[in-house]
């Protein structure tokens, strides 16, 4: 088991750079998410993590030594596909033993070995049969027993529940994080379902653009997020913004909302300018007695609570409210924000505003 | 369009389509069934007019093949005695003894030689360039590609002259060395192409996850992705071996005596006195080794043993 330090990271394909420079840090038994929408360089990082792409400079530190220009093979590093990649002429004993086989082990060792993976992840009964006729999901299992017969240092897995029905999903996430929890290996995991990560990560790193947008805690990434990006790509409905002119400074308290006096965490930073107001949907209140007013567009019932779409100055947003509360579609009402959950982003660079709310989880990425 | 029906065919489209194979196999095969009756023919049922469908059999036209024989004077023939073995009375009836074997079976081990060795060169050297164009960053892959086709463009006759003077130069007439190499040149191309299809087809993960579990390049292409490969590798090796065992105009020109290979042979058995039941009877011998390895070869070509390891 293993620490990973990815330290300025980067990957060039010809002119085109799939990963600019990243750097976070993967502490020793954790689960680690890399999240982002397709091409933004999770793949590619995780790829470079394991071996299979050498990356054009940076270093990746396993345990303190740089691995960055070694050797898959050399790594002790196991990799779960997204398509599993069994070997589909061999059976599924073989496929799990076949990376012991490479290491030399003695054949009653492997025997042993391969019984007690398939005793984990109880596949006992299947060990003796071709990989083809498998269920999706005793596939899976035979990858994660390729994976775990090694006890590597660290297990990667590229969206490895990409493959599966919905359903199955589910359960498999569960299997997946219970697995994790009993073995404390250390994981990185790639996925583009926030759900999936803000679900079975520790830690995330969303990426965009192959940039690393931001690097934390699930919590804290989704309550103060560093860029627009992150806050629109994290959450379901994502974070509101609320378009306005102004300015802010270090201790600044509230801001002018289409004329409108909202009052936000004390600010830390400086930008002026086009600003934006990010405020998650559940942050809204419903509050008729609140100065800032929308009309309602549309209401989404989704049982104990409901979205409701308002369109007000500032533009359009979403309100997660309960849905016990009635509101018509074409009325007027009123909105609050809770204060301290508020963030201001400068709309020109994307990037939060720091302020005493969102300072201790910004300043350390 | 409603002659696609998703549905059961009926009966009489059933009964149509078989008809249909029926027919195809009677024209396709009629030829082969005619060669090897001729082989068992005597020459004078050989070509008997109108053609003979029920015939006395005899082997006179294998012991005819394998054979050079000697006429006799009755007087000669007297002192030797009567005949001992079996072929020794086929050809006693035509005053005739045996007087040593002929050259057909040394033909014949040519052609079993360079057939089998220049189709396992193809493929071996087709397999790891398809390998390498499919896997690897090639500079100008897409034009090397073509410029491998390319070569298949003209008829291989075509360069038949040059190729007549190089090989002369070379030393290579009529050597095995020589003719291998030559059909292996003619084959490569077509084995490049087909093998790159099969080897792109195999999703690279195999290898990746070879690499990871701590297998070296090599071992990964040729432990995972052989393994894979096996259904185009038997087909492009059938297609390799018939082109080189049937090989005839090159053969012609290039071999005459040591190398010589049994398709330039045959037609020389003629000469002999009109001897079509042997010709005949060489032929059928000719298409036994292609036969069986295709036979040997015929589970690998049943596609499927990749099926669902991944899912698509």
């Amino acid at each position: 088991m293993a620490q990973i330090v990815i330290n300025n990271l980067r990957k060039e394909f010809g002119s085109f750079t799939a990963v600019q420079s990243s750097s976070f840090t993967i502490e020793d038994g954790e689960f680690f998410m890399l999240l982002g929408p397709s091409g933004c360089g999770k793949t590619t990082t995780l790829r470079m993590i394991a071996g299979l792409e050498l990356p054009t400079s940076g270093q990746i530190l396993l345990d303190g030594q740089d691995v960055a220009q070694m050797r898959a093979s050399a790594r002790d590093i196991a990799f779960v596909f997204q398509m599993f990649a069994l070997y589909p002429h061999m059976n599924v004993r073989k496929n799990i033993s076949y990376p012991l086989v490479s290491q030399g082990m003695a054949r009653k060792d492997v025997r042993e070995r391969v019984e007690e993976v398939a005793r984990i992840l109880d596949i006992g009964n299947i060990l003796d049969r071709p990989v083809g006729g498998l269920s999706s999901g005793d596939r899976q299992r035979v990858a994660l027993g390729r994976a775990i017969v090694r006890q590597p240092k660290a297990f990667l897995m590229d969206e490895p529940l990409g493959a599966l029905d919905a359903e199955f999903r589910e359960r498999m996430a569960e299997e997946l994080r219970a697995l994790h929890d009993r073995m404390g290996a250390t994981t990185v995991y790639v996925t583009h379902d926030q759900l999936e990560a803000m679900q079975m990560g520790d830690k995330i790193v969303v990426m965009n653009h192959g940039v690393v947008e931001q690097f934390g805690t699930p919590q804290n990434i989704y309550d103060w997020p560093a860029t627009m990006f992150v806050a629109d790509f994290i959450g379901s409905p994502p974070m509101n913004f609320l378009h306005f002119e102004g300015a802010v400074k270090p201790g600044t308290g509230s801001i002018r909302l289409n004329d409108v006096e909202v009052a936000v965490p004390v600010q830390a930073g400086e930008a002026s300018g086009k600003l934006a107001l990010g405020v998650r949907p559940e942050h809204v209140v419903i509050d008729d007695n609140s100065p800032v007013r929308g009309i309602v567009t549309a209401t989404e019932y989704l049982g104990t609570t409901q979205i409701i779409s308002v369109a007000t100055q500032g533009g359009n947003l979403k309100v997660r409210a309960p849905s016990s509360r009635i509101v018509g579609v074409d009325s007027q009402v009123g909105l609050s924000f809770r204060q301290g959950a508020l963030t201001i982003f400068d709309t020109k660079t994307g990037r939060a505003v720091l302020s005493e709310a969102n300072r201790e989880v910004l300043s350390h990425g | 369009m409603s002659s696609f029906s998703v549905t059961e065919p009926s009966k009489g489209q059933k009964w149509f389509a078989g008809i249909v194979v029926v027919v195809y196999a009677l024209v396709t095969l009629m030829p082969l069934v005619w060669i090897i009756a001729t082989g068992f023919k005597s020459p004078a049922d050989a070509i008997a007019y109108p053609p003979k469908i029920v015939y006395e059999p005899t082997l006179e036209g294998y012991v005819n093949l394998f054979t050079t024989r000697t006429r006799m004077t009755p007087e000669a023939l007297e002192e030797i005695g009567p005949p001992q073995t079996w072929y020794d009375r086929i050809v006693r009836r035509y005053d005739m003894v045996i007087s040593g074997p002929s050259r057909y079976g040394e033909r014949f081990l040519n052609s079993i030689i360079i057939g089998f060795g220049s189709t396992f060169l193809s493929i071996f050297l087709g397999t790891l360039a398809a390998y390498a164009f499919s896997r690897y960053r090639v500079p100008l892959k897409d034009d090397l590609m073509f410029f491998i086709l390319s070569t298949r463009m003209m008829p291989p006759i075509a360069v038949a002259i040059p190729i007549f003077l190089m090989f002369r130069q070379l030393g290579l007439s009529d050597t095995h060395l020589g003719m291998i190499l030559l059909y292996t040149a003619v084959n490569l191309s077509l084995s490049v192409w087909l093998l790159k299809g099969f080897i792109d087809e195999i999703p690279i993960e195999y290898e990746e996850a070879a690499l990871i579990d701590g297998y070296t390049r090599f071992q990964a292409f040729y432990k995972v992705v052989l393994p894979q490969a096996t259904t185009g590798i038997a087909s492009t090796a059938i297609f390799c071996l018939i082109f080189s065992w049937n090989e005839y105009a090159f053969a012609v020109l290039l071999t005459s005596g040591t190398a010589q290979t049994a398709p330039p042979f045959i037609p020389t058995i003629i000469g002999v006195g009109k001897d079509w039941p042997a010709v005949a009877a060489g032929t059928t011998l000719f298409l036994v080794p292609v036969m069986v390895f295709t036979i040997l070869l015929r589970k690998h070509l049943l596609r499927g043993i990749t099926f669902g390891a991944v899912r698509k």
